[in-house]
């Protein structure tokens, strides 16, 4: 019996410890990303939604601490998954209230990665729960996975380049749930229907979206007129 | 010949009748435009409803090549009936006058006439779709500016460059013209039968009503006849508004999803029209003047 | 006299039944008023018709200044002009509009000044700008003239021209085809259902009825007051027709064809005892010979069904 508190006590404590650990972690990577109090960047965006057929299109994107986001196409019209994409990286981690769990480490690739997860203290909170994969020797994170109460669940994936030393990153691919769209022919007035309806494999793959943003050209911390994020 | 044709666009310019068909389309555009101006947004949130639950959709949606769309979308369905208007007239309109008889008597003989009459025909429907043109396209990119075009079909949406627009709408036009000079054609054979303007006019008007309600419901028995009923081609100038995607679900700038679509509608049109004036010639050729 | 209209066995029929021009026959020679007569539906309007091939004849050959018509339409037309029965013009353009566009379609280019001139001819000049619309019937018959002769026609044909009209607008007409035939030289095609008009202008003249020739003939001849028409109504007509047609009596038979009811005659009143006795002669079982005096009575009992005067 007292072995077997012992041995709970035990990994009470490792846990504890581990937990720590990932506390750590995250307040690294915390601090990285708190290098860049705003940024400028131009970029390619390719929107890959089922029922979306768009060409790429040149972005310009924005970010300001601690969570101002903007995409922006030059004259043009931008489709972008709702709620998903303002939710930024450091904005994820920007509040620090929220519980830490260390949920180990795993493959993804051929990369180790650290697994953190993330649960905001607040009831109120849109996001749910947030699964961080973190490449622990440079403290960056490659890839999310958000979950919220409004708007689904996304993931985020992450590619560094140049630009790793501050965490901004060269790619990132967003991939969310879509609903099924479709309106009524009375609306669009089309009278033809000979498109033969997707089987429901193609339909459930067709169900995720992805957006991919390459980003090129950062300027970092050069400051950005607060009236670009209306 | 050209002495003939420039006759018969003499006498429809010279109609009171001819400008309504213009004013109409004025008119209608008119209101469209300044509806759209006034309160978009209400009608692009109606229509954005459903999309705009999981897609944040950013920029002047509202601009003027969507306006020209969504025009061209009402008013298409309901130009042909301002053609029919002067078209269903141009024969029964001069036996009612008994100037039928007059100009028979002159020195051409009747597929001269006819083919005179119809070209005359034609010139007022290309005229009323440039005016139209000028109005919904032109007017449009003036009072809403131009920009992407983001279009709403059935079952998807398409994204189109601002610089991957204005040739489709040039394509459209010309297949537009196709499908009004073949509502034309309908109504100059059926102009041919009677001795007053409105029961040809009437008839053209119905016959285009009544197929484009069979084209329109989706009841499995009318679909077989689909395919044969040329109403069901007249709207394949929206194809030009679709594109192509790659592997990657890209689209790809100057593309059309459907060509062979847009071939195929254009050739059944075509083939229409030719008929009907055939038609329109073998039973006037042989038919007594009696009016 | 070269002639201008050669008529061969013209026939029309509407369907199967109705027979409006009947195996007819007939010729216009150079510089003739041509009287077409006929009451209302005897096939005036159909054979004119036909002579511009507004409508197609069932069988039968029309020749058109020795051209047949079938296959010369457009070089005879050039050189017709021709008003079908009320005049039709575009109500919604001037008068001078109007006649433009017909100097347009028969390919002769005229100044302005030319056709006010034309219109001044038939006094409508000072109305040249007013839609025709607003103008009265017999302005419109006179503007359907100005248009009708716009290509400077050799022959004209005039259906009705005087339907409709006031007597002045009578005489008008009167008057416009006197001058037609007599100082231009024209060849005119004018029908009426009244005799009385036909009788001031004609040179020629025909009387039809249901299609059929009754009566054709130079107007002196015709309407000699000193010969008297007579019916002759036997018990076989067709077979007594036949039998005068072989005898010196052919020359006087009126109507030959068509009229199976009874056989006409046009005859010195002094001969009426001879043809009785040939009549007897010939085996003919005469039921009555009617003298009728004039033209114009046998004319008038023709069209008495409906009753004109």
């Amino acid at each position: 019996m007292k072995k077997c508190r012992l041995f709970v006590l035990f990994i009470f404590c490792v846990s504890l410890a581990m937990a720590q650990d990932a506390a750590q972690l995250i307040k690294k990577v915390k601090a990285k990303l708190e290098l860049v109090d705003n940024y400028e960047a131009t970029g390619v965006m390719k929107t890959d939604i089922a029922f979306i057929k768009a060409p790429i299109g040149k972005i310009k994107i924005y970010f300001k601490k601690p969570n101002l986001f903007k995409i922006k196409k030059e004259g043009g019209i931008s489709l972008l998954p709702k709620g998903g994409l303002s939710v930024n990286l450091s904005s994820l981690i920007a509040s620090s209230n929220y519980s830490t769990i260390d949920a180990g480490v795993q493959e993804v690739g051929a990369k180790k990665l650290r697994v953190v997860k993330l649960l905001p203290n607040e009831e109120a909170s849109d996001v749910v729960i947030t699964t961080l994969y973190i490449n622990e020797k440079e403290s960056l994170i490659e890839k999310a996975i958000t979950t919220t109460k409004e708007n689904g669940t996304y993931t985020m994936l992450m590619n560094y380049g140049a630009y790793s030393n501050v965490g901004l990153p060269d790619k990132v691919v967003f991939e969310f749930n879509t609903k099924n769209y479709k309106l009524p022919k009375g609306i669009t007035l089309e009278f033809e229907d000979d498109t033969k309806p997707l089987s429901a494999a193609q339909q459930l793959k067709n169900k995720k979206g992805r957006v991919e943003i390459s980003y090129k050209n950062y300027i970092v911390n050069k400051g950005i007129p607060a009236a670009i994020f209306n | 010949m050209f002495s003939l044709v420039q006759v018969e666009l003499y006498k429809i310019f010279k109609r009171p009748r001819t400008y309504i068909a213009f004013g109409a389309v004025a008119a209608l555009i008119g209101i469209i435009q300044f509806g759209l101006k006034i309160d978009g947004k209400s009608y692009l949130d109606f229509m954005l409803n459903d999309l705009s639950s999981s897609l944040e959709i950013d920029g002047k949606i509202l601009n003027g090549y969507l306006v020209c769309y969504v025009m061209l979308q009402l008013l298409l369905v309901h130009v042909p009936l301002l053609i029919a208007l002067i078209a269903a007239d141009m024969i029964s309109g001069e036996a009612n006058m008994g100037t039928l008889r007059l100009l028979l008597i002159k020195p051409y003989s009747r597929t001269t006439l006819l083919l005179a009459k119809f070209i005359a025909a034609i010139i007022y429907t290309l005229m009323l779709l440039v005016w139209l043109a000028i109005l919904a396209l032109f007017g449009s990119m003036l009072l809403f500016g131009t920009d992407d075009m983001f279009l709403l079909k059935t079952s998807y949406v398409v994204l189109l460059k601002e610089s991957d627009v204005f040739w489709r709408y040039i394509g459209a036009f010309g297949f537009a013209a196709l499908a009004m000079t073949t509502v034309a054609a309908l109504g100059f054979f059926l102009s041919v039968f009677a001795e007053n303007s409105i029961g040809p006019i009437v008839a053209t008007m119905s016959v285009i009503v009544f197929f484009t309600i069979l084209s329109t419901l989706n009841i499995p028995i009318f679909n077989l006849i689909k395919p044969y009923l040329f109403t069901t081609h007249m709207i394949g100038w929206k194809e030009f508004f679709d594109i192509k995607v790659n592997a990657s679900n890209e689209a790809i700038i100057g593309s059309i999803q459907n060509p062979e679509k847009i071939i195929k509608a254009s050739l059944v049109l075509v083939a229409h029209t030719i008929g009907f004036f055939v038609a329109t010639l073998l039973v006037f050729r042989k038919k007594d003047i009696l009016s | 006299m070269s002639s201008v209209i050669q008529v061969q066995g013209l026939t029309k029929k509407f369907g199967h039944q109705f027979t409006a021009v009947n195996d007819l026959s007939f010729s216009v020679n150079q510089g003739d008023v041509y009287g077409f007569l006929g009451q209302n539906g005897a096939g005036k309007s159909t054979t004119i018709r036909m002579l511009l091939s507004l409508i197609e004849p069932t069988a039968g050959h029309i020749e058109i200044f020795g051209l047949p018509l079938a296959t010369n339409r457009s070089a005879i037309m050039k050189k017709v002009g021709a008003v079908i029965e009320k005049p039709a013009m575009y109500e919604y353009l001037t008068a001078y509009q109007n006649l433009k566009i017909f100097s347009a379609l028969s390919g002769v280019s005229k100044t302005r000044l030319q056709l006010l001139h034309e219109l001044d001819v038939v006094g409508l000049a000072a109305r040249a700008n007013d839609l025709v619309r607003t103008f009265s019937q017999g302005m419109k018959q006179r503007l359907a003239i100005a248009m009708a002769m716009v290509n400077d026609p050799e022959l004209i044909l005039l259906d009705e021209p005087t339907n409709g009209l006031d007597p002045q607008g009578i005489a008008d007409i009167r008057n416009l085809i006197l001058n037609l035939s007599r100082e231009q030289g024209k060849t005119v095609l004018v029908s009426s259902h009244l005799l009385s008009e036909i009788e001031q202008v004609a040179t020629r003249l025909i009387i039809i009825d249901k299609g059929c020739k009754l009566v054709e003939g130079d107007s002196k001849d015709l309407f000699d007051t000193s010969k008297t028409v007579v019916e002759i109504n036997t018990l076989h007509n067709e077979q007594a027709l036949q039998k005068l047609l072989q005898t010196s009596w052919s020359d006087q038979i009126l109507v030959d064809r068509c009229n199976s009811k009874q056989v006409i005659m046009q005859l010195d009143e002094k001969q009426l005892p001879s043809l009785h006795q040939n009549l007897v002669e010939l085996g003919i079982g005469v039921l009555s010979v009617k003298p009728m005096h004039s033209l114009e009575d046998y004319f008038l009992q023709i069209t008495s069904t409906q009753k004109y005067v």
